[in-house]
């Protein structure tokens, strides 16, 4: 053999970064061994159901249990005066306010969680939701977050009129929450007073919800003899759910522990702490016995953290050839009924601020004003970071609204206006430094493998042939992500700050076991942390194993949200790898008797430089390392844990293209082409970041296309199954195009950005644009999602399109 | 999301679920594939105290042709009218229609005899019985009636079946050799009902229509036969002119209801949309 056939061999056996090694997990779950909390069965198990509000806003007279009480199998009902005793009847939310756990006399959304029903089975505890008998009072209810400031709207939140301030400034209205604002108010008012050209368009982005497979539910297991309290949850945060869990509940934080199990899918739905999980808790610990609590698939649509519902307006002012001097964002928030939209507390609104996109803009402002609607509570980050993809929505499509108004080309626009390769560490007018970029590049390429060119000429001949039955639209995104919360000097939630962790313990004979503060849902941690290790220390990723969401096992973390695995439990793995190569090289060098310097790195050994022929393998050194023969005063063993504090977060960033048909007839919207270059740095399993980057897409369809959760006017859902609530199979799913360039971050120990969030940051803006695109040569700018059929035909109709 | 209690029978003959039917009384319900019953049951819209399942009566199942009629058991699931060569040959509305049912998963579930006495004017198989001219073997405590498709619907949930009675058969006259037909759907994904939709088969003579069969499916409380657009078509050609008129007569009659796939408007512009593209269809597919 070769020498460098040898050297590849040996490196293909690690199974290290840059390889497609298939997903470790799925052997469990295609083999349907995945075990969820769901299937968690334990002795003397009771079930609770939760009995909800059928009213949106509605004072809560009197509660009759008799009748549920009296039916076989029910066991307890509890209501908020049941958790009074506790002080569990409201809880703190991370937004600065608080939430009634049960319905305390009032309900302030449709589906809210009024009364718990515990029963010896499942059924039974159905039976007894439906026989308690909740007298209401309906009151007038507020839907359009327009609406909640008027001088004579209802008072939602009676509990909290005389609060001045929910933490997060002064509060102008009983039903107003916070206004934040960033960026410079005066600047951004003289540019656009002497911009030639200037653009303002309103901009939504809808109510919708991330709806993962798997709903949300626990078990809860409180042994009365020893006082441990044991959680199996659906979390994407179990340290972070046990430290909140503490603090709720009075029980040493050493005697709770939280086990994520499988999860079935988070996209931020399984950040927050939900009433459910609390109840079922306090029952545990009042019976003494386990309690399981699991959703319904419409409790999770209708109660659980939705996302969005920003009420935007953009404001672009530029030169005449659309070189950006100014931006002015504002954005209404609808929180609903409590302030518990997940954010980190220094971000209420929370990294809108990176809504200058991939552009280089000076005199920029923005401002976010939150109240209080009828509507379920909550505000997570549907597959992004917190409001990133309000922001690069409003940006990206800003972008086009301007391209037409200036009469440039959308991909021109763009490039007039992108931070340059060598502007790079640039820092936005908000005061993000974006640490790396390389966006022409990136947007060439793209343009260059579709033939944008041709696109453009093949639509202006659609566009002047009148019997052509669709209209064709191209949509370009050129994003720029925000994410891995984050630096702790700048992050954290509940005073805890946004590292991460891993523990590494190598065993004699090489098999390794890493630790986690991170959990995984579906993202394939234990393959992409085990081929970081694999490389890092030269041991096979097969041998690997990595374990995740058992707070009694893996070293605190803050989870799985915002990208941020890679970006910061990567850099975390990889600091732990080091330092235990680190030791290793100490072993060689003492084994070897020569000085450290004299050896190098190759592969899955230490050799000494020049004499290739003298060398220690890590798996020799693995089993010398539980052996006496150690350098003096060394320790046996080849463990690490390593806390990661980023210094900065990541940028990742992408050009995407999109070629849309529209049936005038019908309205439906069919994807031809979609195309996506993502730049997430290092690339760590090329298969994993195209699987990811295939489902941020198909979920960034499902948003532009047809997500949304829908009201009447009394606050009554509209669309809360899957009847309704748009989740595309393969057959609706566009084939999807990726590409890659790969611009490492500087600041990140294997310069990996994250990637998985990227595609739905990216992809809502280009579908939305490419569907508006498609009528701009109508004039129009402004088409709300979702693109519908029948919001499209609508529009289609307005216009005279669809006349035969 | 979990049902209230019921009891379970499960008969083996027609004869004995009759006897059911009659001991039980009002308070029992047929159970087919489940996959309309189940998920009303589940939202407790329905409680019904009895199940009686018709599962494992042998006799409600098959696709045979006696003479000029094929004949299809109450119980044949969607997925074996879609493998069924028989229809494919002498039906194949039946065919393209079924596969615009649900998904696969519902469809080894879901009969025929469920979907049309679940008597949801969503539900694709009645626009297809009135476009195939249909009728309905209803078996009770008194033996055998037979109804035609047409006049068969009453009203959203409502036939012509009495509450002691089964479908037990579905009875089409083979359609003339040389028949065009189509069925054109709009959804808005899969597993969804219609938002409009339009059955039609269409006999040619020469270039003009000798006959046009068109149903209309969730344009209205029940099924809709567009019985003025077929009057009109007959002796026309196909042409544009001709497939407006059909589309607005088709509309004239539609009286949808609105909800999250579109307004009442968009519902009966889509209802004209489809019936000219089932016409057209059909039209390519007919043999003067
Ligand atoms: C996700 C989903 C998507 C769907 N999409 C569609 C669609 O696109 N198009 C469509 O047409 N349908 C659709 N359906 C409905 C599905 O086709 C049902 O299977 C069908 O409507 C009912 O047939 P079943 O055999 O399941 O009947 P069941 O649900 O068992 O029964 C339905 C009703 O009919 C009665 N019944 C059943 N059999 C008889 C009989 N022989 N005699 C008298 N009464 C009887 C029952 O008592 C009950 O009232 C969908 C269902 C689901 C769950």
């Amino acid at each position: 053999m070769s020498q460098t056939a040898e050297l590849k061999e040996r490196e293909q056996k690690l199974q290290g970064m840059g390889t497609s090694l298939l997903r470790k997990e799925d052997a469990r779950f295609i083999r349907g061994q995945g075990s969820y909390v769901a299937d968690i069965k334990m002795p003397g198990m009771l079930f609770g159901a939760i009995v909800r509000s059928p009213y949106a806003h509605a004072r809560i007279k009197g509660i009759d249990k008799a009748k549920a009480l009296a039916c076989p199998g029910v066991v307890a009902v509890l209501t908020a005066a049941d958790l009074k005793p506790v002080k569990l009847d409201w809880m703190p939310t991370v937004g600065g306010d608080v939430q009634a756990v049960l319905a305390d006399q009032k309900v302030h959304f449709q589906y809210q969680d009024v009364a718990m029903v515990l029963a010896t089975d499942r059924a039974a505890a159905y039976d007894g939701v439906a026989l308690v008998e909740v007298d209401y009072e309906e009151l007038p209810a507020i839907v359009d977050p327009k609406k909640a400031l008027l001088k004579d709207a209802p008072v939602l939140r009676e509990d909290i009129v005389d609060k001045k301030d929910l933490t997060h400034g002064p509060r102008t209205h009983p039903n107003h929450i916070f206004t934040w604002e960033a960026g410079d108010k005066a600047a951004a008012d003289a540019a656009f007073k002497n911009a030639p050209i200037t653009v303002r368009e309103e901009i939504l982005n809808p109510r919708v919800h991330p709806c993962p497979l798997e709903t949300c539910g626990c078990v809860a297991s409180f042994n009365k003899a020893t006082g441990y309290l044991t959680l199996y949850v659906t979390t994407q945060i179990p340290h972070l759910f046990r430290t909140v869990l503490a603090m709720l509940s009075g029980i040493a934080e050493s005697k709770i522990r939280v086990v994520g199990g499988d999860i079935g899918g988070g996209f931020g739905n399984k950040v927050p702490v939900y009433p459910g999980y609390v109840v079922a808790t306090v029952a545990s610990i009042v019976t003494g016995v386990p309690v399981k609590w699991i959703e319904s698939r419409i409790d999770n649509i209708s109660t659980t953290g939705f996302a969005r519902d920003y009420h935007g307006v953009g404001e672009l002012a530029a030169d005449k050839d659309g070189r950006i001097k100014g931006l002015r964002f504002t954005a209404l928030a609808d929180h609903g009924a409590f302030n518990s939209h997940v954010s980190a507390t220094k971000f209420p609104a929370g990294l809108f601020s990176i809504c200058t996109g991939s552009y280089a803009i000076p005199n920029t402002y923005c401002r976010v004003d939150a109240v209080f609607t009828n509507k379920a509570p909550g505000g997570v980050a549907y597959r992004c970071s917190l409001r990133v993809t309000e922001a690069i929505y409003l940006i990206e499509r800003m972008m086009d609204v301007l391209a037409q108004k200036v009469g440039v080309d959308k991909a021109e626009i763009r490039r007039r206006n992108f931070v340059k390769a060598e502007q790079f560490p640039y820092t936005t007018g908000f005061g993000w430094t974006l640490d790396s970029g390389n966006y022409h590049a990136a947007l060439d390429k793209v343009l260059k493998a579709v033939d944008y060119e041709g696109l453009r000429r093949e639509q202006a001949a659609k566009r002047a042939d009148p019997k052509s039955p669709t209209l064709m639209g191209i949509g370009i995104s050129t994003f720029t992500e925000i994410v891995g919360a984050g630096p702790t000097k700048v992050c954290d939630i509940l005073g805890v700050g946004l590292f991460d962790s891993c523990e590494i313990r190598v065993h004699p004979t090489g098999g390794v076991i890493a630790r986690l503060g991170t959990m995984t849902q579906g993202q394939g941690h234990s393959t992409t942390y085990a081929q970081i290790i694999a490389t890092e220390l030269g041991l096979p990723a097969s041998d690997i194993v990595v374990e995740e969401g058992d707070t009694d096992k893996a070293p605190y973390g803050a989870g799985t949200w915002g990208s941020r695995s890679t970006p910061v439990s990567g850099a975390a793995t990889a600091v732990a790898a080091r330092k235990i190569k680190d030791k290793a090289k100490k072993i060689a060098a003492h084994l070897l008797e020569v000085a450290e310097g004299d050896l190098e790195w190759e592969i899955d050994r230490f050799k000494v430089k020049g004499n290739p022929s003298q060398f220690k393998t890590m798996k020799e050194l693995c089993l010398v390392s539980h052996t006496g023969n150690l350098p003096a005063g060394m320790e046996q063993g080849l463990n690490a844990v390593a806390y990661y504090d980023p210094p900065n977060l990541t940028f990742p960033f992408g050009a995407y293209l999109c070629v849309v048909d529209i049936d005038k007839f019908t309205g439906e919207v069919k994807v031809r082409r979609f195309y996506a270059l993502d730049d997430c740095g290092t690339r760590i399993n090329p298969m994993i970041i195209d699987g990811q980057v295939h489902g941020g897409l198909t979920e960034a369809f499902a948003v532009a296309m047809g997500q949304q959760l829908p009201f009447d006017e009394s606050g009554n859902h509209l669309g809360n199954s899957l009847m309704d609530y748009f989740l595309p199979t393969a057959v609706e799913t566009p084939a999807w195009e990726t590409d890659h360039t790969v611009t490492p971050c500087p600041h990140h120990p294997l310069g990996a950005k994250g990637v998985a969030e990227s595609p739905h940051v990216g992809g809502i803006p280009c579908f939305s644009n490419a569907v508006i695109d498609a009528f701009a040569h109508l004039g129009v700018t402004h088409m709300d999602m979702p693109h519908s059929a029948y919001r499209v035909w609508q529009k289609c109709n307005a216009l005279g399109l669809n006349k035969r | 999301m979990i049902p209230a209690a019921f009891d379970y029978h499960a008969p083996r003959s027609v004869a004995d679920a009759i006897k059911l039917l009659g001991q039980l009384g009002p308070e029992a319900k047929l159970l087919a594939g489940g996959h309309s019953l189940l998920p009303m049951m589940k939202l407790r819209f329905a409680q019904p105290a009895h199940l009686v399942d018709l599962g494992r009566i042998a006799e409600l199942r098959g696709i045979s042709q006696v003479g000029n009629e094929i004949r299809i058991g109450a119980m044949t699931t969607e997925h074996e009218l879609l493998s069924s060569k028989l229809l494919a040959e002498k039906a194949p509305l039946l065919v393209e229609g079924a596969g615009w049912i649900a998904d696969p998963q519902v469809r080894y579930k879901g009969t025929i005899g469920g979907d049309i006495s679940h008597g949801d004017p969503a539900n694709d198989h009645p626009a297809l019985m009135i476009a195939l001219d249909a009728s309905f073997v209803l078996t009770g405590p008194k033996g055998e009636r037979v109804v035609k498709a047409d006049g068969y619907f009453l009203g959203l949930y409502s036939t012509q079946l009495a509450a002691d009675e089964i479908l037990t058969q579905i009875r089409i006259p083979v359609p003339a050799a040389g028949s065009g037909w189509s069925y054109q759907k709009l959804k808005r994904k899969t597993g969804d009902f219609a938002t409009a939709a339009t059955a039609v088969m269409l006999q040619m003579k020469g270039k003009s229509v000798a006959k046009a069969a068109i149903g209309l499916t969730n344009a209205g409380p029940t099924v809709l036969k567009a019985r003025e657009a077929e009057a009109y078509l007959a002796g026309k050609e196909i042409n544009d002119a001709s497939l407006n008129e059909a589309a607005r007569l088709a509309m004239k009659i539609c009286n949808p209801t609105p909800d999250q796939r579109g307004d009442a408007d968009y519902k009966r512009a889509m209802c004209g949309e489809m019936t000219r593209r089932a016409l057209q269809a059909a039209h390519a597919r007919a043999k003067a």
